[in-house]
């Protein structure tokens, strides 16, 4: 089996991002950038999966500027094979993504494309959804547990109500929730060995897909500010300042 | 111009969120339409047809689509799109998991979680946890959206649709629904509960949050959870709060051991009034708080419970 994991390149989760005075977006000046956490997590299933000697090749592809070439470095030291890089300073949005990688899985054939649920910058949460539609693939999505069975994959999701399994024929899409895995650390020989493992180096126009954003961004702003309050001496205090101030209770 | 909603419900009841998806429908002006998707769910059609504003309902039944597979809703929402200027649900895990799906196949980019409805083609979603709120403009035919429940008014009741049934798709063979594990609860659901009650790390274990539950149940409030209380395993999975998991804006929000990362901030900001208990002063969560208590839990919950009841909960 092959594993496709597409991988992006976002500002670090712990980074509180400012917005730019003139509002055409956020300051990425000077910030730092980290693997998407739920990319993360696909890489180490996918790894995972290898390990168990359910799947022999995991390819990592990632469609970005140039810097997105570390964010393929990254998966290959936790362990994956080969890389790919489409590199384009774009701002590339899910639909024309899936795209690309529609291309990319008519090109690589693999088994299964396993990728996050949701990008930490923009928070689409669609990427995975959209190739599955264009690839007319099942999908297992918000995934926090994924089995193999003979042609297909049993995949446990995180829902609003608790817990939903389905069980979707491969080829297939799984998007990860983060109670899927712990994804691991590189150790210093894997960085060092992933170092010569190949990245082909792509442009979108390989592909021949139009990246015109649809949504065109009008402005960026700060979100209204939340002003903090008070600290109260005791819990007597916090249930009259409820009641009697605030009102809510 | 005329908008599909989605309805978001369980297949007996319809979800209070799909009120705030006619609300953000309304906004475009005409006429709105709603699509209940499920198995055995007449009785959610009759209650959607009864929302104001609202001038048809349409009712599709089979067994994948009252498990809410995205395979099948996609098939369905495809067959009935070509006459609508814009497609709605609630952003829901349901609606986040087959709307992408639809936008796809129609060739337009999804405009997730709105805010805000600025025009029939202009929208306010936040991005970053919430840290920067977006406005985009959208060049697409169709517009394929899901709405943030939170930020819109629920819609009331007032009309008197009909309700017109629909055939649904054939089923695909290459999805299936094998077995569900919801959370059985009384107290009201997470989204749409008045007063929350959430608790962190510093809970220590599952048993502890029987402490929150007492509270929750003398005040009729929903319990949730910070990721950390999720993955070490006290509550499940539902019970997360933040940029990944539920958003939620009640009137009261009560953060237990919960320290206020970014992540878990973006899920509560938007709630009326913030309560922090926690016994770091210099916890990120007291900067968002509007009453702050520095304390150990173990002690100021009891006595909050305490004072509750003598307060006449
Ligand atoms: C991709 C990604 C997505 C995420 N999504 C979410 C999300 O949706 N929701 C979410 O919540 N988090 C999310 N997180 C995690 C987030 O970054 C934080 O790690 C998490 O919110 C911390 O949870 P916590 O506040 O319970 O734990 P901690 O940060 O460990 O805080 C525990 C707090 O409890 C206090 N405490 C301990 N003992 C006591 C006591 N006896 N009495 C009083 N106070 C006490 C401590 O002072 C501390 O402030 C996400 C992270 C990533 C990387």
């Amino acid at each position: 089996m092959k594993i496709l994991v597409p991988v992006k390149r976002v500002v670090d989760y712990n980074v509180k991002v400012r917005v730019k005075p003139d509002q055409t977006g956020v300051d990425l000046a000077n910030v730092k950038m980290s693997m998407n956490p739920f990319c993360e997590i696909a890489v180490e299933e996918a790894i995972r999966m290898k390990e168990k000697g359910l799947a022999e090749e995991i390819v990592v592809i990632s469609i970005g500027p140039a810097g997105a070439q570390e964010t393929i470095r990254t998966a290959l030291a936790m362990g994956a094979d080969r890389g790919i890089h489409v590199t384009t300073d774009a701002a590339v949005e899910p639909l024309a993504v899936a795209k690309i990688l529609e291309k990319v899985v008519g090109e690589e054939k693999p088994d299964i494309v396993l990728l996050g649920k949701q990008a930490i910058d923009d928070d689409t949460n669609a990427t995975g959804q959209m190739l599955a539609a264009l690839l007319g693939w099942p999908q297992g999505t918000f995934a926090s547990k994924v089995e193999k069975a003979d042609g297909s994959l049993k995949v446990t999701r995180e829902v609003d109500g608790g817990l939903q399994t389905v069980a979707i024929a491969l080829p297939a899409i799984v998007t990860t929730d983060l109670r899927l895995n712990e994804p691991r650390y590189a150790s210093l020989p894997n960085i060092m060995k992933a170092k010569r493992k190949p990245i082909d180096a792509k442009t979108p126009e390989d592909y021949g897909v139009d990246l015109s954003p649809r949504l065109e961004v009008l402005k960026v702003a700060e979100p209204p500010k939340r002003q903090g309050g008070v600290k109260v001496e005791s819990v007597s205090e916090l249930v009259s300042k409820l009641k009697n101030e605030a009102g809510v209770l | 111009m005329s908008v599909l909603v989605i309805a978001e419900h369980d297949n007996k009841t319809l979800n209070e969120a799909t009120r705030a998806a006619v609300t953000a429908a309304k906004k475009f002006g005409g006429d709105i339409h709603i699509l209940v998707a499920g198995q055995d769910a007449r009785a959610v059609a009759d209650a959607a047809a009864k929302l104001d504003n609202v001038s048809k309902v349409m009712l599709a039944e089979s067994e994948p689509l009252g498990h809410k597979m995205a395979e099948a809703l996609e098939s369905l929402v495809l067959s009935v799109a070509g006459s609508y200027d814009a497609i709605l649900a609630p952003a829901s895990t349901v609606g986040k998991n087959f709307m992408p799906r639809v936008a796809a196949k129609l060739d337009v980019m999804i405009i997730s979680d709105i805010t805000a409805v600025e025009s029939a083609d202009t929208f306010v979603r936040p991005i970053y946890a919430g840290n920067a709120m977006m406005t985009v403009k959208s060049s697409d035919k169709v517009k394929v959206i899901t709405v943030r429940p939170t930020t819109f008014e629920k819609a009331g009741d007032g009309g008197s649709a009909n309700v017109e049934t629909i055939s649904a798709p054939d089923a695909v063979a290459t999805s299936s629904f094998v077995s569900e594990e919801l959370s059985k609860s009384d107290r009201p659901e997470l989204g749409a509960a008045k007063i929350v009650i959430s608790g962190g790390r510093g809970m220590g274990n599952g048993e502890n949050f029987s402490m929150l539950e007492k509270i929750a149940d003398k005040l009729g409030a929903a319990v949730g959870a910070s990721r950390a209380a999720v993955d070490a395993g006290f509550v499940p999975n539902d019970y997360q709060v933040g940029q990944t998991g539920k958003v939620v804006a009640p009137e009261l929000y009560i953060a237990v051991g919960i320290s206020g990362a970014i992540q878990h901030l973006a899920g509560m900001k938007d709630s009326k009034v913030i309560v922090a208990i926690n016994k770091d002063e210099e916890a990120p969560i007291f900067s968002v708080a509007d009453y702050g208590l520095v304390a150990d839990l173990f002690k100021a919950v009891p006595e909050l419970e305490e004072e509750l009841g003598k307060a006449g909960y």
